[in-house]
């Protein structure tokens, strides 16, 4: 073997020191989903999955939490997927980058990002359910509260705007992505800007629209912060049908199974399911939206 | 176009001159202006959006300054200053917001925030800043591919799973190992935290790193140092203005964190300087408390000034941050 050089014995051990910390972040990430998975597992049945829980949160399965995270994220979406990619194709197409009001918005984008969840959901009961729903009340129900309370609508549109962001940085970069020349194209043969807009552009920046949706519906499927007392219910009798009924949440199962069970060994299963179920969900929604991105990327250079 | 225009691609302002004939252009016309009018008017959303955040909390919290029933509870001056909570009593710092005498002192949760997100800090900084070295300046590409999204999956999982991971695994095996008195403290929900903004450090100072101009390392290499001599002393340092705005946003990030918190920090208001005993910090208060207030009751308004002081807390923050981060990329001219 030949003797390493002090320039190479450097390199190799400053290398591995740095790697070793890039291997602490790895190994983290690969302990906690093998600590889920290896307890999770073996709670995962057809039945844990579709049906309502039983004896005290201790036996039968959590459909009710998994249908109440689906319909929220569902309402969550519609509202904000208009907005977010009306507001990134202002921004990218429309607005010139220097003028005040893109600054603003763009500005605005930015500080929504960092705005902690807890003050979303501060917001969503100042907002929504106390000046929106109190006010709403008071013009058509006589007083009788139905709209100014916990509500499975408020919660959505509270996350709505938490994901708003997301949805705009992923647009902004499905159109940067669409070259310039079919822009002009369109135009030289006579379109509008409009129609070059809605008939080449945006077509062709679907897929990158989708990643956002994708990266936002797994940031909204796991945010519990907002929804905490915005409509969230640790138990219900009934499914959530209308949009001023409360829903079961798998994020808010699991805050309430780990922090307030009586009986911790009891209900430990259920609760190593939900989060393997909560988990999963997110973790292959960010998976997805990932290898979509990347695809996406490799193509355009 | 101006040259000015940096992302450049946006559709030529004026439209060339098109004949009268031809059919439907009046139509046409009118609709290309309205949409663009609509578009133009949803995009203040965003706008609207941080404003309303912020008129409504403070909204809500405005009677801790202005209304008298709630003076009767708490004042400023009695969330700041110590009081003697009992006759002859000396005075103390106390939050026990239900209870006969109701005690408003912020002290126990500023204190218990900053010390929460400092461990935090102290744990996740030197680890990602370490990692995106290697990221930047050593790691083969293919172990670079791997190691990024694995940390955009590590920014992925939901709070709520690193709480529960934090309360059911971490604070045993710290217990275990450590003999903590308290089985949930500030040590392990800062643990916690910084698994949540390591990923924020990693990305911000990879960014950091990678974008110190190439001669930098040329010129080191040509001098006869090592790779490792060129990353710590040369590379490193150049990207410090980068690195230290990654530590601002993780620093506001982990300040405004809830679930985990939440669920591993014991949730104890104890005014200590101790990091193994419990803690109870601002979101972690409101998050736990809010569910049981009277609506626009003292406590009521009390919680929604906390989250109107994280609102401005953390948008400063973000903002310097931010402000770091933007001059950087002017200053190499890429684009992100």
């Amino acid at each position: 073997m030949t003797r390493l050089t002090p320039h190479q014995r450097a390199n190799f051990a400053f290398g591995a020191f740095s790697g070793s910390a890039a291997l602490v972040i790895v190994a983290v990430l690969a302990f906690i989903v093998w600590d889920v998975l290896s307890l999770g597992l073996p709670q995962m049945s057809w039945e844990f999955v579709s049906a309502p829980p039983r004896d005290g949160m201790t036996a039968g399965g959590i459909f009710p939490a998994i249908f109440g995270t689906v319909l929220l994220v569902l309402i969550m979406t519609a509202a904000v997927i208009p907005v977010g990619v009306v507001t990134a194709v202002f921004l990218f197409e429309y607005a010139r980058p220097d003028a005040f009001f893109a600054r603003a918005v763009r500005s605005a984008v930015y500080n929504l990002a960092g705005v902690p969840s807890i003050v979303f959901g501060l917001f969503g009961v100042g907002f929504f359910i106390q000046f929106v729903g109190g006010n709403l009340d008071r013009l058509f129900s006589d007083g009788r509260v139905v709209w100014g309370q916990p509500a499975i609508l408020w919660a959505a549109l509270t996350l709505a705007v938490l994901t708003l962001p997301v949805v705009i940085v992923a647009t902004e970069e499905a159109l940067r992505a669409v070259p310039r020349e079919h822009r002009e194209a369109a135009l030289a043969l006579g379109s509008t800007r409009f129609e070059a807009l809605w008939r080449v552009v945006l077509p062709q920046a679907v897929p990158g629209i989708l990643t956002g949706a994708i990266l936002a519906v797994a940031r909204g499927a796991g945010e519990t912060a907002p929804i905490l007392f915005t409509g969230a219910a640790y138990f219900l009798p009934h499914l959530p049908t209308s949009g001023h009924d409360q829903f079961m949440h798998l994020g808010y199962h699991v805050y309430v199974l780990a922090t307030q069970s009586p009986d911790i060994e009891a209900t430990k299963p259920i609760l190593y399911g939900t989060v393997l179920v909560l988990l999963l969900v997110t973790v292959i929604l960010n998976l997805v939206a990932i290898g979509l991105r990347s695809r996406l990327r490799k193509r355009r250079s | 176009m101006p040259a000015t225009r940096e992302s450049g691609i946006g559709i030529a302002a004026r439209p060339a001159p098109r004949p009268r004939s031809s059919p439907g252009y009046a139509r046409r016309r009118a609709v290309d202006a309205v949409a663009r009018w609509i578009i133009a008017a949803i995009a203040t959303a965003a706008i609207a959006a941080v404003a309303l955040i912020f008129l409504f909390v403070a909204k809500e919290a405005l009677p801790v300054f202005t209304s008298p029933e709630v003076h009767e509870e708490v004042t400023i001056e009695r969330m700041v200053l110590p009081q003697a909570w009992k006759e002859g009593a000396t005075p103390s710092f106390s939050w026990q917001p239900v209870s006969k005498v109701p005690k408003y002192s912020l002290a126990p949760l500023v204190v218990g925030t900053f010390k929460v997100t400092l461990i935090a800090l102290i744990f996740a900084v030197p680890i990602a800043v370490l990692a995106a070295l290697f990221s930047a300046e050593f790691a083969p590409p293919r172990v670079r591919e791997t190691l990024k999204p694995a940390i955009e999956l590590l920014a992925g999982i939901p709070s709520v799973v690193l709480g529960f991971f934090a309360l059911m695994v971490l604070a045993t095996f710290f217990q275990d190992t450590f003999g903590f008195t308290f089985r949930l403290n500030a040590i392990v929900a800062g643990v916690g935290l910084a698994l949540t903004i390591v990923p924020v450090v990693f990305t911000v100072s990879e960014d950091a790193l990678t974008t110190v101009p190439k001669a930098y390392r040329e010129a080191a290499l040509a001098l006869g140092a090592s790779r490792a001599r060129t990353a710590w002393s040369v590379v490193l340092p150049a990207a410090t203005p980068g690195i230290f705005a990654a530590i601002v946003l993780g620093f506001g990030r982990a300040m405004g964190e809830t679930m985990i918190v939440l669920m591993a920090s014991g949730n104890a208001a104890i005014l200590s300087a101790d990091p193994a005993v419990s803690v109870r910090t601002i979101p972690a208060t409101i998050a736990a408390e809010m569910g049981e207030v009277v609506v626009g009751g003292a406590h009521w308004s009390v919680l929604f000034f906390l989250g109107s002081l994280l609102f401005l807390v953390t948008l400063v923050f973000n903002g310097l941050g931010g402000w770091y981060v933007g001059r950087l990329r002017r200053k190499v001219g890429g684009t992100s």
